[in-house]
């Protein structure tokens, strides 16, 4: 049963993000992009990793949601994006390595048998529980350099967009408008 | 603890679904009704006593509606957006605990469909996932109204996703526990959550309204202002699912407000808990359509301002305040 649902699983996830590289539609890339985010989760869930599952679920449903705001930006919807491809041979030799590296990393610990867990589940912990066990021991200072990282391109992002963020367009009279137009 | 059974699992998952579409489908006529009355009107008087054959006739006239689909518009993403809210919103309530366990011929029927150690940010991501509908049908209609409504989708739920995160925080920490079980025995012992975390309740509240789209907040579908909003286009049956997904994810929201901050399905004085947990989640739905009925909608920029500078700053303070008490 659980292989059967691994299988269906691998299927999908593979067959959605071809999808998502191979089609010149914005929508259906980045619709495909979501569902194999979501359709990840569920391997999570066959693990029995659920809280991971459910990260997966959370972060990637907001991330793509983002990227949505920005085709909506960039692209008309409903019409084929045209691609360029200059050195189509580059792309191709540049993401099968990097393709093919992943794949001879991930499966190095399948390989070798030198390899055993340094960290093992601890025995009666919830799956939140043994998470955050490993994340708030062994892993304490890349979590909060990570979460630093994030502090500082927060307000990055604060500092170039809200430059005028005291001046509300929609509160504005109609004959004002143009001013602020030319400023932009 | 008597051991769970499948057929006990297909009851409850039947159960769920039969009773949620029916009541979502009974809350039209409700949500009329509160309004009609507390703006001195009649409401729907002419279909069936007291117009209670209404749901009938607006059952037929969905149904036999023509399905349409706009010239330009991307047919596959437009046929299936309104699928992905109704689905999400049933797939929610999958791990919602409604009623205590309790024993029909003999076949333990456990409180929850699916007991995953995580439910409660189960039932939020997936309320998230809903969000999918709008935005895919905003974007696939080829309508520039549709698409204002798509992008206010986008923002909408990137914003009121961390308030709902956050307020919740703060009673997850209390109670040491992701499943809405536990919250439900925690309330046994102790207090309810919303005399402990007041604050919480209110955030939850205000942010579960933005998350299921109901009135002072719901601009993805502001008539005054974009028409329809992402449901411009649409017609019949599909729309219909916009409807029964919405409600079905107010019903949601109500329960987990029941739950985590209400008691949830545990004896009070005399009354059992199923009772109690029927009238706390008809309680909170009323309050929906109390809050309709008493504030106008906001404007987009207001919306954002008290994301962004109300509700996130009191969330994150209420995190802070209840660790510090919890540590000391």
């Amino acid at each position: 049963m659980i292989t059967f649902a691994f299988y269906l699983f691998a299927v999908l996830i593979t067959g959605l993000f071809l999808v998502t590289v191979m089609s010149k539609n914005v929508l259906y890339a980045m619709t495909s992009l979501a569902a194999g985010m979501v359709l990840i989760s569920g391997l999570f869930f066959i693990l029995g990793a659920d809280f991971l599952g459910v990260v997966q679920l959370i972060v990637y449903v907001g991330a793509v949601m983002a990227v949505y705001a920005f085709a909506m930006m960039f692209f008309d919807l409903s019409r084929d994006v045209e691609e360029r491809h200059d050195k189509p041979w580059l792309i191709f030799l540049l993401g099968g390595g990097i393709a093919l590296t992943l794949v001879v990393m991930f499966a190095a610990p399948i390989m070798g048998e030198a390899v055993h867990a340094l960290y093992p589940p601890v025995a009666g912990a919830t799956n939140p529980q043994a998470v955050g066990l490993v994340l708030f021991t062994k892993y304490l200072l890349p979590f909060e350099v990570a979460s630093v990282m994030l502090l500082v391109a927060m307000i990055a992002g604060i500092i170039l967009a809200g430059k005028k963020m005291e001046i509300s367009l929609s509160a504005m009279d109609e004959d004002i408008l143009p001013d602020t137009k030319e400023n932009a | 603890m008597m051991e769970v059974t499948y057929l006990g699992v297909i009851i409850k998952a039947i159960l769920i679904l039969a009773i949620i579409s029916a009541i979502a489908g009974f809350g039209t006529y409700i949500e009329r009704k509160v309004l009609a009355f507390m703006q001195r009107r009649l409401g729907p008087m002419n279909v069936g006593p007291y117009g209670l054959l209404q749901i009938a006739a607006d059952g037929i006239k969905l149904f036999t509606k023509e399905d349409f689909i706009p010239q330009n518009a991307n047919k596959l993403i437009f046929m299936v957006a309104p699928i992905i809210t109704a689905a999400t919103a049933f797939i929610a309530l999958s791990a919602v605990p409604v009623f205590p366990d309790f024993t029909i011929f003999g076949i333990f029927v456990p409180s929850i469909a699916a007991d995953v150690n995580i439910g409660i940010l189960f039932v939020l991501g997936m309320m998230a996932a809903g969000l999918y509908g709008p935005l895919l049908a905003g974007m696939s209609q080829a309508n520039k109204w549709g698409l204002i409504g798509a992008a206010r989708t986008a923002a909408q739920f990137i914003s009121y996703e961390v308030v709902t995160g956050l307020s919740l925080l703060a009673p997850i920490m209390m109670v040491g526990s992701l499943s809405l079980i536990d919250f439900n025995h925690y309330n046994e012992t102790h207090p309810w959550m919303v005399f402990m975390q007041p604050l919480a309740f209110v955030l939850f509240l205000i942010a579960g309204f933005a998350e299921t789209n109901r009135t002072p907040f719901d601009l993805l579908e502001n008539e005054a202002e974009i028409i329809a909003g992402y449901a411009t286009e649409y017609s019949g049956m599909r729309w219909g699912m916009f409807f029964i997904g919405e409600y079905a994810n107010m019903i949601t929201v109500a329960v987990l407000a029941s739950i985590i901050f209400l008691g949830g399905y545990t004896d009070l004085w005399f009354i059992p808990g199923w009772l109690a947990i029927i009238l706390k989640i008809a309680f909170m739905f009323f309050l929906m359509l109390w809050v309709r009925a008493s504030w106008p909608h906001v404007r987009p920029d207001q919306f954002m301002w008290l994301a962004w500078k109300v509700l996130m700053p009191l969330a994150v303070i209420n995190v802070v305040i209840t660790g510090i008490v919890i540590m000391v």
